[in-house]
């Protein structure tokens, strides 16, 4: 594997080497770190990570199909990431949000990729960041990122995307009052899909209840009927309004920094699991507390040799 | 753990006869596969960029109409347009014997009749995954 070629290849916006290149990151092949170091910061920069989350059958892969078909309207090149969990019991997984973007297949402006959780918790897979870079690097302007979330684990989604929106549909009222203390204050926008059925006003009254402040309202909630494709202009031009107002105040900043410190505490977490795993089944303590055992094992493995670095500095210097 | 192997299970033309080919995916997804599902009535070129751009190790196809003697191949045709080649094709379906030969020599890796264990199927996708990334490694 020719990790230079494939880098070229993949800036070219080539789908074949987009698509190996998520693999080996997805893998944790060293081809994989090696690409993602050699990827074109300024494309990162300029895309715009739309997080899409919801409860499943809220109409979140037909909207995204509906933003997609908008996007290349206006010209630009669109990356979608969609995950599914994985089974719990067999760590497989069925991944069948392509199904409703099939007619974006044979468009080479629009790249999707499904990813399975992997038995990571919280809605995303733990290469979902770096799937998101590869995209943009490979020049799509704009990157979705969907996944499933009923409440609780779209926080993920949340702390990595630049701008989450949260999908909602009648019939999920109940849903509503439980996500009240979380999502509902996070997401940038909330959309009411399928507002055309029966339900709709009801939905509407529980999130103008959620949301008490009427600007509040009038700022973050849209209205659209996906399938039809009704109001996915609006919440477009929504999107692009609210990404104006936070590269130039400054906040877009602040989010990025904050999502990639959260995935270097994540992926550090993670490289840390198998020596930690190791360590303890070597100690083989049968009379000491897992806490206590916990705090000197990972004292001994981090902390004491960052003091002994500082030491040896400040010796030297 | 096993590699988290990825394949593709599709219906290509008019056939909207799926069970068959969520059976598979579910059965695969329950043998440990990342199964990326595509619905039916594609055509064989959107099986072709779908595959692609997931990266599958293998592309499952299925066809109750008879209509796969023109289509299975049709899709090995269309992945190597596409420049996924080494990408393996299998089929299964309402096939007879007869045309089993005609469509190994057109290049599809196995075939499956309604009789096939679905064992020696799961069997049959893990030979096909390991042989494709075994290749690819080198």
């Amino acid at each position: 594997m020719n990790v230079d070629f494939l880098v070229q290849a993949l800036h070219r916006g080539d789908a074949r080497s987009v698509a190996r290149a998520i693999t080996l990151v997805e893998e944790g092949d060293a081809g994989g770190t090696a690409i993602l170091e050699q990827l074109d910061r300024e494309r990162i920069e300029q895309a715009l990570l739309i997080g899409v989350t919801g409860p499943p059958g809220a109409g979140k892969s037909t909207l995204c199909a509906q933003m997609i078909g908008q996007l290349r309207d206006r010209d630009l090149r669109v990356g979608i990431v969609a995950i599914d969990p994985s089974s719990p019991l067999s760590g497989g997984a069925i991944l069948g949000d392509r199904v409703r973007m099939m007619r974006h297949a044979l468009d080479p402006g629009v790249a999707v990729r499904s990813m399975a959780t992997r038995g990571r918790l919280g809605g995303l897979c733990s290469a979902a960041g770096a799937a998101v870079r590869i995209m943009a690097a490979s020049g799509c302007r704009v990157v979705l990122l969907e996944t499933v979330g009923v409440g609780q684990s779209e926080m993920d989604i949340v702390a990595l995307a630049d701008i989450t929106i949260m999908v909602l549909a009648p019939g999920f009222g109940d849903e509503i009052q439980a996500m009240k203390a979380g999502i509902l204050e996070v997401a940038d926008l909330l959309v009411i899909n399928k507002a055309d059925q029966p339900g709709a006003q009801r939905l509407r009254l529980d999130m103008a209840a959620a949301l008490r402040d009427p600007g509040d309202r009038q700022q973050r909630i849209l209205e659209t009927v996906a399938s039809e494709g009704r109001g996915v202009t609006e919440l477009l031009d929504r999107i692009f309004l609210l990404e104006e107002a936070l590269r130039d105040g400054g906040a877009l900043e602040r989010r990025r920094r904050r999502s990639r410190e959260l995935e270097t505490l994540d992926q550090a977490l993670e490289l840390l699991r198998e020596p930690l795993r190791q360590r303890i089944r070597d100690r083989n303590e049968k009379t000491r507390d897992p806490r206590e055992l916990a705090r000197e094992i990972v004292e001994r493995m981090v902390i004491m040799p960052a003091q002994a670095a500082r030491n040896d500095d400040e010796h030297g210097s | 753990m096993d590699k988290r192997y990825r394949v593709l299970i599709g219906k290509p033309g008019l056939d909207g006869h799926d069970r068959g080919a969520k059976f598979i995916a579910r059965a695969l997804r329950d043998a440990g596969f990342e199964v990326i599902y595509t619905g039916i009535r594609r055509t064989v070129d959107e099986i072709a960029a779908a595959a692609i751009q997931e990266d599958v190790a293998a592309v499952g196809l299925s066809s109750m109409s008879g209509a796969h003697m023109r289509l299975f191949p049709a899709v090995v045709e269309a992945l190597a347009r596409a420049g996924g080649a080494d990408i393996p094709v299998l089929g299964g379906g309402i096939i007879p014997d007869e045309d089993i030969p005609a469509l190994k020599n057109a290049g599809i890796t196995a075939i499956f009749t309604p009789g096939t264990p679905i064992d020696t199927i799961i069997e049959a996708f893990r030979a096909a995954c390991r042989t494709h990334l075994g290749q690819q490694a080198r």
